[in-house]
């Protein structure tokens, strides 16, 4: 046994009270709470060895792992004698032979109150499409910062790409403090540099911890050597800090169709993942781009057989009508507006090794959608360092630009903001196979391809009105109805036990109108008092 | 608004990635290598298609010493579900003699098990394999890919691959190119047996503690599953309560001693482990970086 094992079984923070994969802590709906982050920032800012010793630290990394970091740091850590917790992240050869982050791996650890999935990626310039991967599913980054350093245009580049791809809530983790000897000013400078850096950005929260990885200070506990740092340390800042809820839940249903299940002449079935609203058996629907309609006839969940199905399920559906219906279609209520174009605009994040230029083709990949684009304006790329726009003949890798592209097909999305399984898309070299774009729809363009799309205020305070009351004819309006027609008849209920007892119209009318007025308020005001706290700091502007 | 659990989305996620391969490529098999995580798969499988069957194979590279167990609970798993099996046996390291007592766990693993994979892939024209592994096994599977891109002589280039921004996944590859697929790719090893529970999937026994014929070799308990494994001077095989967290090869596969007879006394068991699931692996541990090595060379 190592001696880091052993003092890992001993003493270690974790060890026998919270065990590895443990998920004990439950969310106010029963479910174990999931946070999902990455780690950015510059080249040896130290992110492999905090994810390593937050790993350690959450009792994450087992005996026989602790048994290999011990032989691995004396062959290739940079520690000296001390365990290198990088190690325990950087798994290819190529980044232990030079000590650095290549591509984004992948860890899983849990708390007593949280589980996490982190992304650890690069730090290198040449590597931010993998950074950027890593964001692309993340609901916080973790920024770091050396604290020798200061803000680096890598900084800045990395915030600009975790806003780009919609990352809402950032912690700033200021590195290497034992080596500026836990000194206050300079980790007050960098948090007022970052905010000034970053105002523009438009992140939902921005918290700051001074850290120091490879010692363990602020990472589980808060550290003795900077008593003046008032926050909570890391570790315990992500187990409790409340990310945005997903709400792409919002609006009506939305199936784009990935393969058409047909074993046999009875059977046709649509399969895909729902990427927004939800859906029942009975719901009318519009096939897009071809606009015909129909109704679910059936559903299949991943458990079988259901009578509805919502947002980020994997189902199967069946129509009431023989429409066409092939791969690359989208399935969509008939309420919703979902637009399809063969025009669009976007922003694009380059990642291929040869410069973008005008006129360049490709395919792109959206959703479950293909279509051949080309690329008609480029309009001006992003300075990702002071955030402005200026003009562009052409697109570097690692280059942000902000393009319209003209399809060889009706193509339905819609802008990145609102949901990304339709907003986010890749280009592909048609020659190469290589991936060289990610794209974040901002418009699409030609809305009126799309059959019975409807736009404009009129059509939108409808859809509002057909969310409330449900369509006709379909269960959420038989829903309404029931709810309605049940607080009318416990309104006159009470109207004629009021009457009864003191025989006057005027109260019971009051007693009866204020039955009606006042539930709603009181349970609004109730559900106010459960409701679950979010650390206050998050409140602001962080729309929750 | 329906909140789908942390297992429910893993499962969405991929029964997606199971109906992606076979939406856009053109030849798709399930490397079934009997263990959990292939039981996991093959379930998600059966799930993504229903009520039509999965339109593809199974495939199961054989090395020949494979636990009994696992061969009799793979054909009747085959058998149950009414899939094809292809059973695939490097019949040129057979001829050669190889094994792992007569050549080490190296050349073993690599000739029956890397080799006969290419051969068979090769062979059948595969252009797409699933396989069960989850990037929380070791740490080069953690870089790995969800749509894995091997050249036509089945290499993997780690600094060289496609990044996979949300699950939009670039299924393009060239003439000769294949994919090999890992919808479980986010899956831990608690949640592999929270979802056995939840779904009561049938595992090989061999995961449940039992009274078995083992050896202490090295350091850990192998069992004696055939006459072909020759005791070593001063070595007895000792009855006693073992179960396997992972199953490969009997002579590579450690057992570790364990009460635990039940999918609840398993996870408990899980939760207080103070080891991972590869320790008992014998060939993770030739050497750092050795999994990267096999996975450059074909291993999945």
């Amino acid at each position: 046994m190592t001696a880091l094992a052993k003092e890992k079984r001993s003493s270690g923070p974790a060890a026998g009270q919270v065990p590895a994969n443990d998920s004990s802590g439950l969310d106010a709906s029963g479910q174990h709470s999931l946070l999902r982050f990455i780690t950015c920032g510059s080249v040896d800012d130290g992110k492999s060895t905090l994810i390593g010793r937050m790993l350690y630290e959450a009792g994450a990394v087992l005996d026989d792992q602790l048994d290999t970091l011990d032989a691995d740091s004396r062959k290739f850590g940079t520690q000296g004698t001390q365990p290198d917790f990088a190690l325990l992240v950087d798994g290819l050869s190529a980044e232990r032979e030079q000590g650095i982050t290549i591509d984004v791996a992948y860890r899983y650890f849990a708390t007593e109150k949280r589980s996490f999935i982190v992304a650890d990626t690069p730090g290198h310039e040449q590597y931010t499409r993998n950074m950027a991967t890593g964001a692309s599913t993340a609901d916080l980054a973790i920024i770091l910062i050396d604290a020798r350093k200061g803000l680096l245009p890598q900084t800045r580049r990395h915030s600009f790409i975790v806003s780009l791809v919609g990352v809402r809530h950032v912690v700033v983790a200021v590195n290497k403090m034992d080596l500026v000897g836990y000194d206050e000013t300079v980790f007050r400078r960098i948090v007022a540099d970052y905010r000034e850096a970053t105002k523009s950005l438009g992140f939902a929260s921005v918290r700051f911890v001074p850290v120091s990885a490879r010692d363990g200070e602020n990472v589980m506990r808060r550290s003795p050597a900077m008593p003046w740092h008032d926050g909570p340390a890391l570790l315990p800042l992500l187990e409790t800090i409340a990310v945005a809820p997903e709400r792409q839940g919002e609006g009506g249903f939305v199936l784009p169709v990935q393969w058409v299940n047909r074993p046999n002449l009875d059977f046709r079935g649509y399969a895909g993942l729902a990427v927004r609203g939800r859906a029942r058996v009975g719901d009318a629907v519009t096939v897009l781009p071809s606009g015909r309609a129909s109704r679910i006839a059936r559903l299949i969940g991943a458990a079988g057989e259901a009578s509805n199905a919502a947002v980020g399920q994997a189902v199967t559906v069946t129509l009431e009508d023989d429409v066409d219906v092939s791969r690359g279609d989208v399935i969509v209520a008939a309420s919703s507006s979902v637009p399809a174009g063969r025009e669009m605009k976007a922003r694009l994040l380059w990642t291929g090794e040869r410069a973008l230029l005008q006129g360049g083709q490709f395919l792109l990949k959206l959703a479950t959608q293909s279509a051949n684009a080309t690329l008609e304006v480029l309009h001006h790329s992003i300075d990702i360092e002071g955030f402005r726009p200026v003009p562009a003949q052409s697109l570097r890798m690692n280059g942000i630009g902000f393009v319209s592209l003209k399809l060889d097909k009706p193509v339905i999305a819609l802008p990145y903001q609102e949901n990304r399984e339709l907003g986010g898309f890749i280009l592909i070299d048609r020659i190469s196979n290589e991936t060289v774009a990610f794209g974040f729809v901002e418009a699409a363009a030609g809305e009126a391809d799309a059959g019975g799309v409807a736009t404009g205020q009129l059509a939108r305070l409808r859809q509002t009105l057909i969310r409330t009351v449900g369509r006709s004819g379909t269960p959420d309006r038989r829903l309404w109805l029931a709810a309605v027609s049940w607080r009318l008849l416990s309104t006159a209920g009470l109207f004629l036990a009021a009457w009864a007892v003191t025989e006057q119209v005027g109260i019971s009318a009051v007693l009866a109108l204020g039955d009606i007025a006042l539930r709603p308020l009181l349970r609004r005001l109730h559900a106010l008092l459960w409701r679950e706290r979010a650390d206050s700091a998050l409140q602001d502007g962080a729309g929750i | 608004m329906i909140q789908l659990s942390h297992l429910q989305k893993l499962e969405a996620e991929a029964i997606f990635i199971i109906r992606e391969v076979v939406a856009t490529c053109d030849k798709p098999v399930l490397l079934y290598s009997i263990g959990k995580d292939s039981a996991v798969l093959l379930h998600l499988a059966m799930k993504a298609f229903y009520p039509a069957k999965p339109p593809f194979p199974l495939l199961h590279v054989d090395t020949t010493w494979k636990f009994r167990e696992m061969i009799a609970f793979r054909d009747e798993t085959a058998a149950r579900l009414g899939l094809d099996l292809i059973v695939h046996v490097n019949q040129e390291g057979v001829k050669a003699g190889i094994g792992p007592f007569a050549s080490g766990s190296r050349i073993h693993t690599d000739v029956m098990k890397t080799q006969g994979l290419k051969q068979a892939l090769d062979l059948h024209k595969f252009d797409a394999a699933f396989g069960g592994a989850r990037r929380d096994e070791e740490k080069s599977r953690a870089k790995e890919r969800v749509f894995s891109l091997r050249s036509p002589e089945h290499r993997w280039d780690p600094k060289n691959q496609r990044p996979e921004p949300w699950q939009l996944f670039n299924t393009r590859k060239h003439k000769g190119e294949s994919f090999r697929v890992f919808p479980l790719s986010n899956w831990t090893e608690r949640d592999v047996w929270d979802y056995i529970a939840l779904e009561n999937i049938q595992v090989v026994p061999l995961y449940f503690a039992a009274p078995r014929p083992v050896v202490k070799r090295d350091g850990a308990w192998i069992m004696r599953d055939d006459e072909r494994m020759g005791l070593l001077p001063g070595e007895v095989v000792e009855s006693r309560m073992v179960r396997f967290r992972t199953l490969g090869c009997y002579p590579l596969t450690g057992a570790v001693e364990s009460e635990a007879a039940s999918l609840t006394e398993i996870i408990a068991e899980m939760r207080s482990s103070r080891s991972s699931e590869r320790q008992g692996r014998v060939i993770d541990h030739d050497g750092a970086g050795s999994m990267e090595q096999k996975k450059q060379e074909g291993y999945f």
